[in-house]
């Protein structure tokens, strides 16, 4: 393993890595535009150019591999120069249109020019005119002014989503970013190149001009759109729902980095998927009277339905209940649920799928079928079966207190068992056919509202944090599920990470930054 | 002693792209030697004995180059043929292929005889639609004749040559840029190392020569290494084609010894300056090439010498400009090249060839101000070494080298938006 210094410090790296990762281990952030370390090496931003020992000419770091007893220093004054001159060079055709730009407060211009430029600008010539803000595919606005040509979404385009829409075309100062003929940007994993573009040529339609980067807040979260498990984070607005945004708090989502799970890339879907959490939510507690669903309070929805539960448990016992819960539910969720309906109440009357759920397409990439971010979860806490069965019960009066967790049960069939049921309570985040048919709705919350843990398809536990105080009334699933127990006569002092706890032997501190495989142990019968 | 005519023996002689003349006049006797006396190494020793060297432009020692490639690969080796002839003033190249194709294709054979090739490609710039079409006869006839294809001059030896005509890019002459190119992408150079040497056409090992390069092997093999250095000087053998244009009586190509000095091209073989004018700057290799002042035109015209005085022999083409040039114009001129040119991978000359020509521009429209010429020099310091191939270092030494050796004519244009040169025909000097 070649040992080298970079300005001054000593290091011991594996053989045939980029200085410029050498150099990111001893936490010195050399400046790049087209290196990505996801993406093939380009070498033409010019950027990453620092000095090594016995070279010539500067040296860039994204291309130089370390080599033994190598002597670089990555901020000499000839660096600097040079960062200034590239900066110079790329900012000499750009528009300078930061005020209108939505890339501002996140733009490596922005950003390397407060650390290298910092000039005069000498440029008194006319700027060669180019296509400005044109939409490229559903999701994807280009602007080639602003584009500074470093070929992040062409490489991506090729090697990672393997789509071809993009390409350099023309040549010199009339290079541009542009869709090939007959091509739009139109994969499943055309956003990335949203994340990747350095500057603010590529922006996302969804997001444009909704609210400026500085306003947003950002929490560390799971993609709930199927079972890989995608490491994202939430960009949020947290103080207010703002008007422009029509009343959205997560702005977007980004794909975080976990070399074990996504790398760093998310689908579109799990992008885009995101408006669950501040639409059609259900905001608070309904009850209903007569035929129609009212408001009510928590203490009201909470009574009837512990009511309605107690008095299944005494005139028919455990079998008059039945409980269908989700595999979009946390761990921690299920350990609760597991507790009080299972280890407490005895119920057997178990459900985690809908079978009328029909199973996304899949591909070798990152998306699964499975729709679901904690179907591997439920099934290691112990819930399986679909709720077929359980519907049925339901329907034939034998089950006479149906509790259904976010299922929306809409395919005719489902419906018609579901309208049979004597007593449903829905517990769930958005409007749908079993909350609308449902006797007490109580509102909880979703992932971006709470903290806990999934368990992706492959057996990994990932964290995701809270991001948002729970919509209006909306509340925390364990609060709503404690509160229950406790007018049910079972007072259970456990919070989620407690329950956790005595389930894998491990804190949530100890899942660490990138999650970490399930224990071994065979899946409990529920 | 009298000049030796290798490359242009038969220059003129219509005949000599004939096979069946060409033949009776030595035509591929030397393959034939190398075939028959020498050993692949031999060959390969006998070149590098003989100092020849790249003569495209960059001058790298052509023997040494083919030793780079890996003996034990276990993939094709290629040669790469450049023809892709583009630099402003360089028009030697194509009198080879036009009046002597033969020769070429016998290089072709002698180099990968040597270096174990089977399938070399030439890559030939699209605009040169005559030269193509004699060379893609002479290829035709020599397939026919059994000189190329499965057994070449009747040998155990497979050789396959085609030809691959590009579509209008300076930069495709750069060696990986016509790599790229030649394997249907866009001619961006690439990042080096590796050398094409190692991973070249395909990601296989590939020798890049200039037809100029190649041609001379045939003489090379048939005289020996030790005849062809004596030609010329120290480290730089043989003789070399010289594209001599500009303010001159007798434009053209010449063949002289490498090392011949300015003046003997200038005044005994291209007849002196034009009208009797003084001669006022000389650009010794091609437009990337730093111009020389009048002063220097006793230099001997070889690749260390003209490194140097930090100029370069480049391809041989040597553009002479008489006393009434106005540099500015002039540069202008090369400058637009550059900015047109320029690939556009790379920052430092994708924006900087184009800033530098606008700059240009504006001052010769006579809209300058004296800070652009502080502004040029910056600019062509933050070109220099910082960019993937040579092409920003070419625009960057032109541009260093005008300013450097006619500052004055920047300075008076950019401040009275006249050229000096123009005011003192008409003996209208500011003051």
């Amino acid at each position: 393993m070649p040992t080298l210094t970079i300005d001054g410090q000593e290091i011991t790296v594996e053989a045939g890595i980029p200085v410029i990762e050498a150099a990111k281990r001893l936490g010195i952030y050399i400046p790049r535009y087209c290196y990505h370390p996801g993406l093939s090496l380009a070498g033409s931003c010019r950027m990453c150019l620092v000095e090594i020992e016995n070279m010539p000419v500067l040296q860039i770091s994204c291309y130089t591999r370390v080599q033994d007893e190598m002597k670089v220093v990555t901020d000499s004054e000839k660096v600097r120069v040079a960062r200034r001159a590239m900066l110079e060079f790329l900012l000499s055709e750009h528009p300078l249109d930061c005020p209108v730009c939505d890339q501002s407060g996140e733009c490596d211009l922005q950003n390397f020019y407060m650390e290298y430029g910092r000039y005069d600008s000498r440029f008194a010539e006319n700027k060669v005119k180019k296509k400005k803000a044109f939409p490229i595919g559903p999701h994807v606005m280009l602007d080639q002014e602003r584009c500074i040509l470093c070929t992040r979404c062409v490489r991506f385009t090729e090697e990672v989503s393997k789509s071809n829409e993009l390409g350099v075309l023309n040549r010199g100062s009339h290079s541009v970013i542009d869709l090939y003929d007959d091509k739009t940007l139109d994969n499943p994993y055309s956003g990335n190149v949203i994340d990747i573009c350095p500057v603010g040529a590529l922006t996302e339609r969804e997001f444009r001009f909704q609210c400026r980067v500085w306003y947003l807040d950002t929490q560390e979260s799971i993609c709930n759109g199927c079972s890989r498990g995608c490491n994202i984070s939430l960009h949020y607005n947290a103080t207010a729902r703002t008007y422009k945004a029509g009343g959205k708090r997560v702005m977007r989502v980004k794909p975080r980095y976990n070399p074990e799970v996504n790398q760093w890339w998310i689908c579109d879907d799990g992008r885009f998927g995101y408006e669950f959490i501040d639409q059609n939510r259900i905001e608070f507690p309904y009850i209903r009277t007569d035929s129609d669903l009212e408001m009510s309070t928590w203490e009201e929805a909470l009574q009837k339905a512990s009511g309605a539960i107690s008095g299944a448990l005494e005139t028919v016992g455990p079998e008059g209940v039945g409980i269908i819960v989700s595999p979009q539910l946390s761990n921690e969720d299920l350990l609760i649920v597991k507790r009080l309906f299972v280890e407490e109440l005895g119920i057997s009357n178990l459900a985690l799928k809908n079978p009328w759920q029909k199973p996304g397409y899949e591909d070798d990439f990152l998306i699964k079928a499975d729709r679901n971010p904690n179907t591997q979860g439920a099934e290691k806490i112990g819930f399986k079966g679909d709720a077929k069965a359980i519907l049925e019960k339901a329907a034939e009066g034998k089950i006479k207190v149906l509790y259904i967790f976010w299922h929306g049960f809409e395919d005719d069939e489902a419906a018609e068992l579901l309208g049979k049921a004597d007593f449903v309570i829905f517990h769930g985040v958005n409007w749908n056919g079993s909350a609308e048919a449902a006797d007490v709705v109580l509102p909880g919350v979703t992932h971006a509202e709470k903290d806990g843990t999934f368990t992706s398809f492959e057996g990994r536990i990932q964290r995701f944090n809270q991001a948002l105080l729970p919509i209006e009334e909306a509340r925390n699933d364990i609060e709503i599920l404690l509160d229950l127990a406790g007018k049910l006569g079972y007072a259970i002092e456990i919070s989620g990470e407690q329950a956790f706890e005595e389930w894998q032997g491990l804190t949530h501190e100890a899942l660490g930054e990138h999650g970490t495989a399930t224990t071994s142990e065979a899946p409990t019968e529920a | 002693m009298p000049i030796v005519k290798i490359l242009s023996e038969f220059f003129g002689n219509e005949q000599a792209r004939d096979l069946q003349w060409r033949l009776k006049h030595g035509g591929y006797e030397a393959a034939r030697k190398a075939f028959r006396e020498m050993q692949p190494d031999e060959v390969t020793q006998e070149v590098i004995k003989a100092n020849l060297r790249g003569l495209g432009g960059a001058g790298f020692p052509t023997g040494r180059k083919w030793t780079f490639v890996p003996k034990d690969s276990d993939k094709p080796t290629y040669l790469a043929v450049n023809c892709d002839e583009a630099e402003p003033g360089t028009f030697k190249d194509r009198y080879i292929v036009e009046w002597d194709p033969h020769r070429l294709i016998e290089g072709i054979i002698i180099c990968s005889y040597a270096v174990a090739i089977h399938t070399a490609y030439v890559y030939i710039r699209g605009e040169y639609v005559r030269p193509y079409e004699r060379l893609q006869k002479a290829i035709d006839e020599a397939y026919e004749a059994g000189i190329l294809g499965k057994n070449v001059l009747g040998n155990n030896f497979q050789l396959d040559v085609f030809t691959h005509r590009g579509a209008g890019a300076y930069i495709c002459g750069e060696e990986t840029g016509l790599l790229e190119s030649l394997e249907g992408k866009k001619g961006w150079p690439r990042l080096k190392p590796p050398f094409p040497a190692l991973v070249g056409a395909f990601g296989c090992p590939t020798v890049i020569n200039n037809v100029e390069t190649l041609s001379h092997l045939p003489k090379i093999i048939e005289k020996g290494g030790q005849w062809f250095a004596d030609l010329g000087v120290e480290r730089s053998g043989g003789t070399r084609l010289f594209a001599l244009s500009g303010c001159v009586n007798k434009p053209g190509v010449y063949e002289l010894p490498a090392g011949t000095p300015f003046r003997e091209l200038i005044y005994e073989h291209g007849g002196g300056i034009l009208d009797g004018k003084e001669l006022k700057a000389i650009i010794p290799g091609g437009t990337s090439a730093a111009v020389l002042s009048a002063d220097q035109v006793d230099l001997p015209m070889d690749f260390d010498t003209l490194a140097k005085v930090k100029s370069m022999a480049g391809s041989g083409a040597v553009i002479i400009m008489d006393e009434d040039v106005c540099m500015v114009k002039a540069l202008h001129n090369i400058q637009n090249f550059f900015a047109h040119e320029s690939c556009g991978q790379c920052t430092p000359c994708r924006e900087g060839t184009s800033w530098v020509y606008r700059i240009l521009s504006r001052i010769v429209e006579g809209k300058g101000s004296p800070s652009d010429v502080e502004t040029l020099r910056g600019l062509n310091q933050n070109m220099s070494g910082t960019s993937i191939c040579a092409l920003c270092e070419g625009a960057s030494m032109a541009l260093g080298s005008f300013l450097e050796k006619f500052g004055d004519e920047f300075d008076y244009y950019a401040k009275y938006g006249r050229s000096y040169v123009e005011d003192a025909r008409k003996g209208a000097v500011a003051v």
